[in-house]
């Protein structure tokens, strides 16, 4: 019999649930068994403080990888940190990483970035796994077919303890997208879509499986991208169905099976893709060649608007919507019914486990090449790993954006979420390829940001103000420099001339 | 804040005053900025609750008021604790003094990360939850009940017996015995089904190196 054989029926994430469950608790919930569990510096230290409190070791440290991401400085990465409260972190880490046996990708090892970046590239995440990682961007690895999700410290406890958490089993909504996405429109504008659609909390209790033409034609970055957002819009995991792409993405990197292994991976990988009997839960369908450019104007990333529309007014919302509204005029200075192009922007950052891949620094490439960061404009490039910088300067892509006017800087979260150097200063408005726009997120208390896909924060950063894309490619001079794909996750297909 | 104890064993009940921290879509980021977390222990965090927004309203903030100063129960809306897995925000709440969370609806890592700390969240309807922040609001010395068997919670009027008021919440029958049991914490549970993880695990074909059976 073929691994094939070993997989039941239903969605992915029935077949997933079903092979890693590991009995039923007293309480209704279920044991299930984790795969692969990512760590950091920020949600580890308490939960290793813990195991030890209870006399308890790490039950599969050979499952469990570690990296640092959250506070690494962008700029000077020498030890000790400038910041002695960041140091002890990374230095918490490395104990309980050496403490444990525990792999732990730091500094300078060439394989050190955000988690969520560096756990894919490596080919550590793969279809059929269970994921868990104590950050809520976990939903990242959904992309491979992998039931993944964040947790919390005291959770991070329990599968260093167990290698099992205490899990309730989530609905299955089915978001189908059909048709291609525009020249310009990429997948980070097709997740603002999908959360202004269905709002912040419409996802909670669910899981997310995307699907459609659009979804099939998608790189695996792109569908990383999609999927690191599904939390954003209340969907504690999402995921896409494995396929070739998937596999050809996997194949050859450094944790990926091998030989005859691989054969039988790839069989094992394809029967869990979620079968005509799959029942869903709910299935709500977009039309992906109607969506524009998407940039959020408010205080939740479900407070996207194409970058045509103007910001919208209480009457053209909900009821419900309306004081969040409200809060957020106030808070962004904008009024209602203002037009969202033409907003001025103090800061660009293009990086984070959203946007801070190879394809998104190519497609934002695109955009600065030739052209000048306006005056007076901070805008910086924050690779998500080192080897995404590694890749990005045998391109050429550091030199680009640096004669463009953009700083080019170390691996990193960054200004994400500000727990390092870089953030917002009083009541700047940045342009961030980021996934969060909360209040005080990029590290000012009243700091503003508007969230949009890289080749938009890169037009943000040549026009001074919030850009249509879309105008900037159709100068011509946009695409000659558009790379050849040295992998099939490259580049958008949108943006190929 | 609350020298009362952390939580430990069966919560059958849980009895204080309230505070209200009304809004929809608060996320953790709001509960305690990102700078609180550069620690490796969570001893600290109780003055990293909501601390942007005690900033901005220079004392006026519920948690800041004297009125509130020891009180319990957080009265909150919908989609309370969204965004960020950190377990810090839940942390932050209870050394505040914080024993239980009553609201509209609650993003599913807050809920999680709550229950794991022995923390009950408790849903109501939007006119529920309102009435009872109506009522805390007007007389914020008033102490209520939470009884999670019944899922009820009442304010326990001072004069008049007449005066007291119940609302009828929601808790899943499984956190809820989780917690009237106090079993709230998972790990030992976890931990007891050793024969269970290790077929589990055999079962795993990535963890074979997808060798065939
Ligand atoms: S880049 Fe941002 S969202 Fe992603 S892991 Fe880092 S802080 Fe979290």
């Amino acid at each position: 019999m073929g691994l094939e054989g070993k997989v039941s029926a239903g969605t992915l994430y029935d077949k997933v649930w079903d092979m890693h469950r590991v009995a039923e608790l007293p309480g209704g919930s279920t044991q299930l068994f984790i795969g692969l569990h990512l760590i950091h510096e920020v949600t580890s230290p308490q939960a290793f403080a813990a195991l030890r409190e209870l006399g308890l070791g790490v039950r599969h440290p050979e499952l469990t990888v570690a990296t640092v991401d959250h506070i690494v400085p962008t700029t000077s990465q020498v030890r000790p940190f400038a910041d002695s409260l960041a140091e002890e972190m990374l230095s918490t880490l490395e104990g309980n990483c050496a403490e444990h046996g525990i792999t732990l990708h730091g500094l300078g090892s060439g394989r050190q970035g955000i988690v969520h970046v560096i756990a894919p590239e490596l080919g550590l995440s793969q279809p059929g796994m269970t994921v868990a990682c104590g950050d809520s961007h976990t939903s990242t690895h959904g992309a491979f077919g992998a039931i993944a999700f964040g947790i919390g410290t005291s959770q991070v406890r329990d599968v260093l303890a167990t290698q099992s958490l205490a899990m309730n089993k989530l609905k299955v909504r089915r978001i189908l997208v059909e048709g291609r996405l525009q020249p310009g429109v990429f997948a980070k504008d097709l997740i603002l879509h999908v959360i202004r659609s269905l709002g912040v909390k419409g996802g909670v209790g669910y899981a997310y499986e995307f699907a459609g033409s659009c979804i099939d034609a998608l790189s695996m970055e792109e569908r990383m991208t999609l999927c690191n957002m599904a939390i954003e819009g209340g969907a504690r995991c999402g995921y896409v169905n494995p396929d070739a792409t998937t596999f050809a993405y996997i194949k050859g990197r450094p944790f990926a099976p091998e030989g005859m292994a691989w054969d039988q991976a790839v069989a094992w990988w394809s029967a869990l893709a979620s079968g005509p009997d799959a029942v869903f839960d709910d299935e709500v369908r977009f039309d992906a060649g109607t969506i524009a450019p998407t940039v959020t104007w408010g205080i939740t990333p479900g407070q996207g608007i194409g970058v045509d529309e103007t910001v919208p007014t209480p009457e053209q919302m909900a009821a419900e919507e309306r004081p969040i509204a409200e809060e957020a005029y106030r808070y962004m200075d904008l009024a209602p019914g203002t037009p969202i192009l033409g907003l001025p922007v103090d800061v660009c950052f293009i990086g984070s486990c959203t946007n801070g891949r190879l394809s998104d620094l190519r497609a934002a490439a695109a955009v600065a090449r030739g052209r000048q960061v306006a005056a007076g404009i901070k805008a910086f490039v924050v690779p998500g790993s080192e080897q995404v910088a590694a890749l990005a300067r045998a391109e050429g892509l550091d030199r680009l954006f640096q004669e463009a006017g953009f700083e080019w800087r170390e691996p990193g979260c960054s200004m994400c979420l500000a727990m390092n150097p870089d953030r917002l200063e009083g009541r700047q408005i940045s342009a961030s390829s980021s996934n969060r726009n909360f209040k005080g997120r990029q590290g000012s208390a009243s700091g503003r940001t508007l969230l949009m896909s890289p080749a938009m924060v890169a037009a943000a950063a040549v026009n001074g103000h919030v850009s249509d894309v879309r105008e900037l490619l159709e100068n011509p001079c946009a695409f000659a420099s558009a790379p050849a794909e040295t992998r099939p996750v490259a580049m958008s297909p949108s943006l190929m001339p | 804040m609350s020298d009362s104890p952390l939580p430990f064993g069966p919560i059958p009940v849980l009895q204080g005053r309230v505070v209200v921290v009304s809004g929809d879509d608060i996320d953790t980021d709001r509960i305690i900025p990102a700078r609180y977390l550069k620690c490796v222990t969570f001893e600290g965090l109780a003055q990293g609750a909501f601390a942007d927004d005690r900033i901005e309203l220079k004392g006026s903030h519920p948690f800041d008021r004297p009125e509130h100063q020891g009180a319990s129960i957080l009265v909150v809306n919908r989609n309370f604790g969204c965004g960020s897995s950190r377990e810090h925000a839940p942390q932050a709440l209870m050394r505040w003094g914080i024993r239980a969370v009553v609201g509209e609806s609650f993003a599913e890592i807050f809920f999680g990360n709550c229950l794991a700390l022995g923390i009950p969240c408790l849903s109501g309807d939007h006119a529920t939850i309102l009435a009872l922040q109506q009522a805390a609001l007007c007389e914020p010395d008033t102490h209520f009940r939470l009884d999670l068997a019944t899922a009820e919670i009442h304010s326990q009027a001072s004069g008049a017996a007449d005066s007291a008021q119940r609302w009828r919440l929601e808790l899943a029958a499984g956190p809820r015995q989780m917690l009237l049991s106090g079993q709230w914490n998972a790990t030992g549970q976890l931990l007891s089904h050793e024969e269970e993880l290790v077929r589990t695990a055999a079962g795993l074909p990535y963890l074979a190196g997808f060798a065939l059976v």
